[in-house]
């Protein structure tokens, strides 16, 4: 009885989660489809504000530039990561622990304050504001995620694959090419997903970071709504979360597979 | 194919000395044993020929060449490790070629090469597969034909059988023997079986405590042990030491090195119900403890003076009424007491 009662409570624990989740999103979803700028019901199918957006030249920059500094973060990111991660787990140096729990921190620390310590740090060194700065940002803030992600899939790698590498007569790239690489690829794949959500979605940083005028799509937004809210960002907000969703369900599709292969 | 040698070669890993002075030639074309028990240094000296491990001093030299300087890819090695380190994203094929890839020897020479290394580990139809796919004493297989099919100088195997059962363990001694013979590739490779060692090499090294304790042919090694460690180590030995009593007539070889020890193997007691007279034997007076029947052979556990002593012996050899708790004599040669050197460990 109560083993039937108490999975009923977990269900409906699950569904109130999952409503208090997804039900702000879905009526914003649904606004955005909503003919009327004032939420005003009876729902009015329309594809106004999606068409207006689209006459939007400066959300359509904004998103491009974000698109474009979130697949550079991507790239950076993922290289750094992935070598820093296999020079982790491959070398023993002075230092090692202390750079490995150094690492997580950055994740801990809230981005305000990592961002106005950017921001004071870009002045001091003469880089400033601008899409460098953004995207230097949004690299050491991805970077953490790549490397949690690359190592925990390295952690499944039997080193003496890379001695048996080596005994065969090849170099430390072939070894990383050959052997290392295609069993952490998944790895590398999901903390590459992760790189792009976290500078996709970054605001905080980018905020702080990127010029008046140069902004990128969070931080645009966030402005616009100040200036007065028309349900365009409704149909914004929508495209964004659908593309977010899809990247992380990759991932995490990707990080989950990894362990199991 | 390359004699390799290695000179006072010393390894500390903080303060352990892994490695302590350790001398050994590898004459070309040879089988050689590398024994000794775990955290002996036996593994440590196979990785310092590899390369993986740098010696603190010492040299070593595989062929003509010094390789203290040499990094792993360069020494020209195969190598079979423990867990065979397949690569499982490779098939069975790409995996035996991978050395040649690396040496860029061409797709035809390649697939050639690949298929005479797999033919000769008897896994001509498995070149597909991949490795998860195969049974472990194919894997084994696999390890081996990938590690010799770049013609290395030396073929290095680390403790290469011991993931195997019993039986498959014994086929692929032979398979190893047979292939290395074939090829006459020098090589070396770890154990902690000392069975395994006997049957399998020309020369064996009983390393201890990062010292090299003995090098020699297998029956040099067994028959005059350097040290009582080597004596029980390689084979059982009964120290003879405090053994006396009544009619007890211990005779000394000739040659004898003062204050060694002596000791004689469980398989040269001979048991008898009367008290031998031939001339030329050891004996002594013992108490039947046990009597253990193992098929064709029997091990005897007896008490003499407080000494357990071990025979090992064909069970029709020992008289069929002998009870437990009887006293027996105990016959040897004198020629086969083995002299032990002491202090040595």
């Amino acid at each position: 009885m109560s083993g039937v009662f108490l999975a009923r409570l977990g269900k409906l624990w699950l569904a109130c989660i999952l409503f208090f989740l997804y039900a702000p999103i879905a009526v914003m979803a649904f606004m955005s489809f909503n003919a009327s700028q004032y939420y005003q019901l009876p729902f009015d199918f329309s594809l106004k504000w999606y068409e207006k957006l689209a006459g939007n030249q400066e959300i359509v920059d904004a998103a491009t530039r974000s698109v474009m500094i979130a697949l550079a973060t991507t790239v950076i990111a993922t290289i750094l990561g992935t070598a820093a991660s296999v020079a982790l787990f491959r070398y023993e140096f002075r230092g090692k622990r202390f750079l490995q729990v150094m690492l997580f921190p950055p994740i801990a620390i809230p981005w305000l304050i990592t961002g106005t310590a950017m921001l004071i740090f870009f002045f001091g060194v003469g880089l400033g504001r601008g899409t460098p700065s953004v995207i230097i940002g949004h690299v050491a803030l991805a970077l953490p995620y790549v490397i949690v992600v690359v190592s925990a899939r390295l952690a499944t790698f039997d080193a003496t694959l890379e001695e048996a590498a080596r005994s065969l007569g090849a170099d430390s790239w072939t070894v990383t090419r050959e052997v290392t690489l295609p069993w952490i690829s998944s790895g590398v794949i999901a903390g590459a997903l992760f790189a792009f959500a976290v500078s996709f979605d970054q605001f905080v940083v980018s905020y702080f970071l990127s010029e008046p005028g140069d902004s990128t799509l969070p931080v645009l937004i966030y402005t616009s709504i100040r200036k007065g809210f028309t349900p365009e960002i409704n149909a914004i907000s929508t495209i964004i979360i659908v593309v977010s969703m899809a990247v992380m369900l990759f991932a995490a599709r990707f990080s989950n597979f990894g362990g199991e292969r | 194919m390359a004699e390799v040698s290695v000179n006072n070669v010393t390894k500390t890993f903080g303060s352990l000395k892994a490695l302590d002075d350790v001398t050994m030639d590898f004459p070309d074309g040879g089988f050689f044993a590398l024994l000794g028990p775990s955290g002996s240094g036996k593994t440590t000296l196979l990785r310092a020929i590899a390369g993986f491990i740098f010696a603190d001093s010492g040299t070593i030299r595989i062929g003509d060449q010094p390789v203290e300087n040499v990094p792993v890819e360069k020494r020209d090695i195969g190598m079979m490790f423990q867990n065979y380190a397949l690569f499982p994203n490779m098939t069975v094929s790409d995996n035996v070629g991978f050395g040649l890839r690396v040496r860029k020897v061409g797709a035809a020479e390649e697939r050639r090469r690949i298929g005479e290394a797999l033919d000769l580990v008897q896994l001509g139809q498995h070149g597909d597969r991949k490795p998860h796919q195969l049974s472990g004493g194919q894997r084994q297989r696999v390890a081996l034909a990938r590690a010799i099919v770049t013609n290395p100088r030396v073929l290095l195997l680390d403790e290469p059988l011991s993931a195997l059962d019993k039986a498959l363990r014994v086929d692929m001694q032979f398979e190893l023997k047979r292939i290395q013979r074939e090829i006459g590739i020098t090589t070396i490779f770890v154990t902690h079986d000392q069975e395994e060692a006997l049957t399998l090499s020309d020369k064996i090294g009983i390393l201890r405590d990062g010292k090299m304790i003995q090098a020699g042919p297998p029956r040099d090694v067994y028959s005059n042990p350097a040290d009582l460690f080597t004596a029980t180590f390689l084979g059982e030995a009964n120290i003879l030491d405090a053994l006396a009593g009544e009619g007890a007539d211990i005779k000394i070889p000739h040659g004898f090195p003062t204050g060694g020890t002596l000791a004689v193997r469980p398989e040269n007691i001979s048991i008898s119900q009367t008290e031998p007279t031939a001339n030329g034997l050891s004996k002594c007076q013992a108490v039947l403890e046990r009597r253990v029947f193992a098929g064709a052979m029997a091990t005897c556990i007896l008490q003499s003076n407080g000494n357990r002593i071990k025979v090992i012996s064909r069970d029709q050899d020992i008289p069929s009424d002998v009870a437990e708790g009887d006293r027996l004599w105990l016959t040897w040669p004198v020629e086969k007491t083995l002299s032990v050197p002491s202090g040595r460990h």
